[in-house]
């Protein structure tokens, strides 16, 4: 008793403590004004039309410019859960049985004027004349989400899928957006907090609904200034921004490298302070023995999935023990401990985001087949189940995408699991469009590596490439399944967490165990790398998260070097 | 000669012709397509109605002979389209990144000239001296390392011996600045891969000049210039050295076209947007449309430059005649 009672002790000065500790520090650091943001992308966005992107090469550039209805909460963007209002002046409470969502859209944000310096055409400008300074109403909200959920004749919406439990969108009046919805649904909310929602004018959609894919006109914390296609992208503060005091830059710059050795250079010569897709292990601690102490990381867990993809339309994939047998050889709890050290991957996961509480506890998940605690009596399954099938001397071909990170090590080391149960494994890689081409078109692959990469975490959402490949469009597995198709379709038809965790639950077991369709090997893991200057910015579990930059601010010395 | 000209101008067609269907249809044996990747390319949800409407849209669904001829008669008529990625006009695209690449070829044959025509003279006059040993030393070891990589050493050696010294590491800009708008930042930028390529291709150029000045030295004209009491100096700078720059030019002028659109990886490691660097993009993307200008474009830079060259020669060597 006295052990535990000073245990507590111990543990509540340590808190408070802790809490002074970070107390102080934020007190210390108060944001501060100025400066031009200097940071790399590696991509080129294809447009900035975000509704119609699936690329963070879209989010990374455009974001500074557009609000959102709704996003993760900037100040706690670690938290799967957290979500906040950007453009609506408070979450609503679901009425009509969790059928209605009635958002009241905040006053006195206005539609960018031009920026001073902005290099637009003519007729840019006169669009920007029409809309700019104008107020953006629930009428513009609507406009958005009609043109992703129910867009028009020859408009592209990547995500319209995300929605189908809506059922009408109404604007009664300029300060109130209503969603009706067919059926309560937990994946709602998530998924109207995606952060590819950018809210566009609707006199501008009314007048060309593509004019936003080479165009920017938005109401977010900085204005536009300047966009050269594989260049660069320039922007300026938005003095009329609503979230008061904010944003603290006077500008940004983004430079479009894709080179992940020029991202990383760029760092160290101070062309670039921050990047916010992430590094490999290995240039984290090279970088931060060049650099010490200027350079601050910040790592957490991503929402990215690896996955080994059985064929199971071929044999002998078509035997699920011959798929068990591949899952069981796999040692995800030691892989995680080692593979960490050199590849972009770490924690060990179900189908669900590690960190979501939908996710599956250690104890739920050691209950699973390929993650029991004792990899030997795993392995020894494996060779029962491959030899009670004829295949005790399997051999196949292991299908890889050609990018080291993570897809060519984690895969290397795959294949060294297998060997540990006697399967003899050879690796075929391929360039990402052929790579795809073999998954989606030509399915004449053995086992292939596979990934699941998501923006928001929205788990009954995300875990729709376990349905059927008639239903789901990336699920390359080959397999049908009613039953799958049917829990998912009841996760996501009730708004109760508690019957949605246990259905995931049942869901996860058929998927991964008892028909072992396809399996995640390791969740990836995200390492952000920005100079120490760079204040206020905080990682998310997505590299699509928490990119609007109107937290950020710079220390000096930083903010002075970046006007030079 | 303006028959030579119209008959050399007449045997484009048939060359452009042929590397049109050669573009055309290797990118289209690749598996995948662009629809693949821009729509889930990353992982993530792919809804299959929007792969299916893109294909519409961007024709890949139509028979090849009909993509073939709609490629054909644009081109005929200067219409190149746009490019499938980003659904800006290729001429846009080509222009941007235009004016860069141009300058890094300029410069990179500038510098490949001033290393190369200095070394190879001073290589064939002292032939066989400890010279002579050095400069082919430094010529092969120019054609050896690849330029990607002495790319690569001159930003890290920038990096690292910056910090050594000034206590602050530096690197080359990786946004370009026209020249005209900061000459020194602009400077600043492209001098390093200039020179990392230009030293790749003086290698090339420095060999070439030292063994066709050792074979003009040799020429009975020489021997009687030097027999009347010229001056060595005249004897090379007036007679030799321009007989001898017949195959130097022929050289440089390839390598100038090559230039133009061959800068694939040296852009890639200074982060230069230029055609090189498009030219990986779009062949990455899938973008069928803009790798087939890019080859197109290439091709019509190397076949006038060639035909350009061929002209030079009536210039520097009066024997030759056109017929």
């Amino acid at each position: 008793m006295r052990s535990v009672i000073s245990k507590s002790a111990i543990a509540l000065a340590l808190g408070v403590t802790t809490a002074l500790w970070v107390g102080g520090a934020a007190a210390a650091e108060t944001p501060k004004r100025g400066g031009t943001l200097l940071y790399v992308i590696p991509s080129n966005p294809p447009s900035a039309d975000a509704h119609r992107e699936t690329t963070f090469g879209t989010i990374h550039p455009f974001a500074q410019f557009y609000s959102v209805l709704i996003r993760v909460n900037p100040d706690n963007p670690a938290s799967p859960t957290d979500i906040v209002c950007d453009l609506c002046t408070e979450m609503p409470k679901p009425t009509n049985g969790g059928k209605k969502y009635t958002f009241k859209i905040r006053k006195g944000v206005t539609w960018h004027k031009t920026a001073a310096g902005a290099k637009v055409s003519e007729d840019v400008k006169k669009v920007y004349d029409q809309v700019g300074g104008t107020p953006l109403t629930a009428q513009d909200v609507k406009a958005t989400f009609d043109r992703i959920i129910f867009p028009p004749e020859g408009v592209k919406s990547a995500r319209k899928g995300f929605y189908t439990m809506v059922e009408k969108i109404s604007a009664p009046d300029d300060e109130t957006l209503v969603f009706d919805l067919k059926y309560p649904s937990g994946a709602f909310i998530p998924a109207l907090a995606a952060p590819y929602n950018f809210v566009y004018s609707k006199k501008v959609l009314d007048m060309d609904q593509r004019w936003v894919e080479k165009n920017v006109l938005g109401s977010g914390p900085f204005r536009f200034v300047e966009w050269q296609p594989g260049a660069f992208i320039s922007a300026e503060r938005n003095p009329d921004y609503y979230h008061e005091g904010k944003p603290y830059l006077d500008g940004t710059e983004a430079i479009f490298a894709k080179k992940y050795s020029i991202n990383l250079q760029a760092l160290r010569g101070g062309r670039a302070y921050i990047q916010f897709r992430g590094f490999p292990p290995k240039m984290r601690d090279d970088l931060k023995k060049a650099l010490g102490d200027k350079l601050t990381v910040q790592e957490s867990a991503w929402n990215c999935a690896l996955f080994m993809t059985p064929n199971n339309k071929k044999p002998p994939f078509d035997d699920v023990r011959v798929r068990r047998a591949l899952t069981l050889a796999i040692d995800r709890w030691g892989g995680s401990k080692y593979l960490s050290k050199i590849a972009i991957v770490k924690p060990v996961g179900g189908i669900v985001f590690p960190d979501h509480p939908l996710a599956a506890t250690k104890e739920e998940l050691e209950q699973i087949a390929g993650y029991w605690p004792d990899i030997e009596k795993s392995r020894a399954e494996a060779r029962r189940l491959l030899k009670e099938a004829g295949q005790e001397d399997l051999e196949f071909v292991f299908h890889n995408r050609a990018v080291d990170m993570p897809y060519k090590i984690v895969g290397t080391w795959m294949i060294d699991q297998w060997a540990k149960i006697g399967v003899k494994v050879t690796q075929r890689v391929q360039p990402t469009a052929p790579f795809y081409a073999t998954l989606r078109q030509k399915k004449d692959f053995d086992v292939s590596m596979d990934f699941n990469c998501q923006s928001i975490v929205n788990p009954l959402i995300d875990v729709s490439k376990f349905n059927s490949d008639d239903i789901s469009g990336n699920q390359y597995a080959g397999y049908q399944d009613r039953v799958l198709d049917d829990m998912w379709e009841k996760m996501n038809r009730t708004g109760d967490v508690a019957e949605q965790r246990r259905i995931m639950r049942a869901f996860e077991k058929r998927a991964l165990d008892e028909k072992a369709y396809q399996f995640v090997t390791l969740w990836w893991y995200r390492i952000i790398l920005h100079r120490s200057d760079v204040k206020g910015w905080k990682i998310s579990p997505s590299h699509y998260l928490n990119v609007d930059l109107s937290n950020i601010w710079l220390e000096e010395p930083l903010r002075s070097e970046s006007l030079k | 000669m303006y028959q030579y000209i119209i008959k050399r101008l007449l045997l484009m067609v048939p060359a452009l012709f042929g590397a049109a269907v050669l573009v055309f249809f290797l990118m289209r044996l690749i598996p995948g397509d662009i629809c693949d990747l821009r729509i889930g390319g990353e992982g993530g949800y792919r809804d299959l109605e929007m792969v299916a409407a893109c294909r519409t849209e961007f024709g890949i669904d139509d028979p090849m002979y009909v993509q073939f001829l709609e490629f054909v008669w644009g081109f005929i008529r200067f219409d190149l389209g746009t490019s499938m990625w980003t659904g800006q006009p290729i001429l846009y695209e080509l222009g941007l990144r235009f004016e860069l690449s141009l300058q890094l070829a300029i410069m990179t044959t500038v510098i490949s000239i001033l290393i190369a025509i200095p070394l190879g003279t001073i290589s064939a006059i002292k032939q066989d001296t400890w010279i002579d040993y050095v400069v082919r030393s430094f010529s092969i070891a120019g054609i050896a390392v690849p330029s990607f990589w002495l790319g690569i050493m001159i930003i890290l050696g920038l990096l690292i011996y910056t910090q050594a010294w000034f206590g602050t590491p530096w690197m080359p800009p990786i946004k370009y600045v026209p020249l005209w708008e900061d000459p020194g930042y602009n400077l600043s930028m492209l001098i390093w891969p200039a020179m990392a390529t230009g030293y790749r291709y003086s290698a090339v150029a420095t060999r070439m000049t030292r063994s066709a000045l050792l074979e003009v030295l040799r020429e009975d004209y020489v021997r009687t210039a030097r027999a009347k009491g010229l001056l060595e100096k005249v004897i090379i700078n007036r007679h030799a050295l321009k007989n001898a720059l017949l195959p130097v030019v022929t050289v440089i002028g390839i390598e100038f076209a090559f230039l133009m659109g061959g800068l694939v990886v040296t852009e890639q490691v200074f982060n230069l947007n230029g055609l090189g660097k498009l030219f990986v993009e779009s062949v990455i993307n899938k973008d069928y449309t803009l790798t087939q200008a890019l080859v197109m474009l290439v091709v019509t830079i190397f076949i006038f430059v060639n035909f350009a060259v061929d002209l030079l020669y009536g210039w520097l060597d009066p024997r030759i005649r056109y017929a």
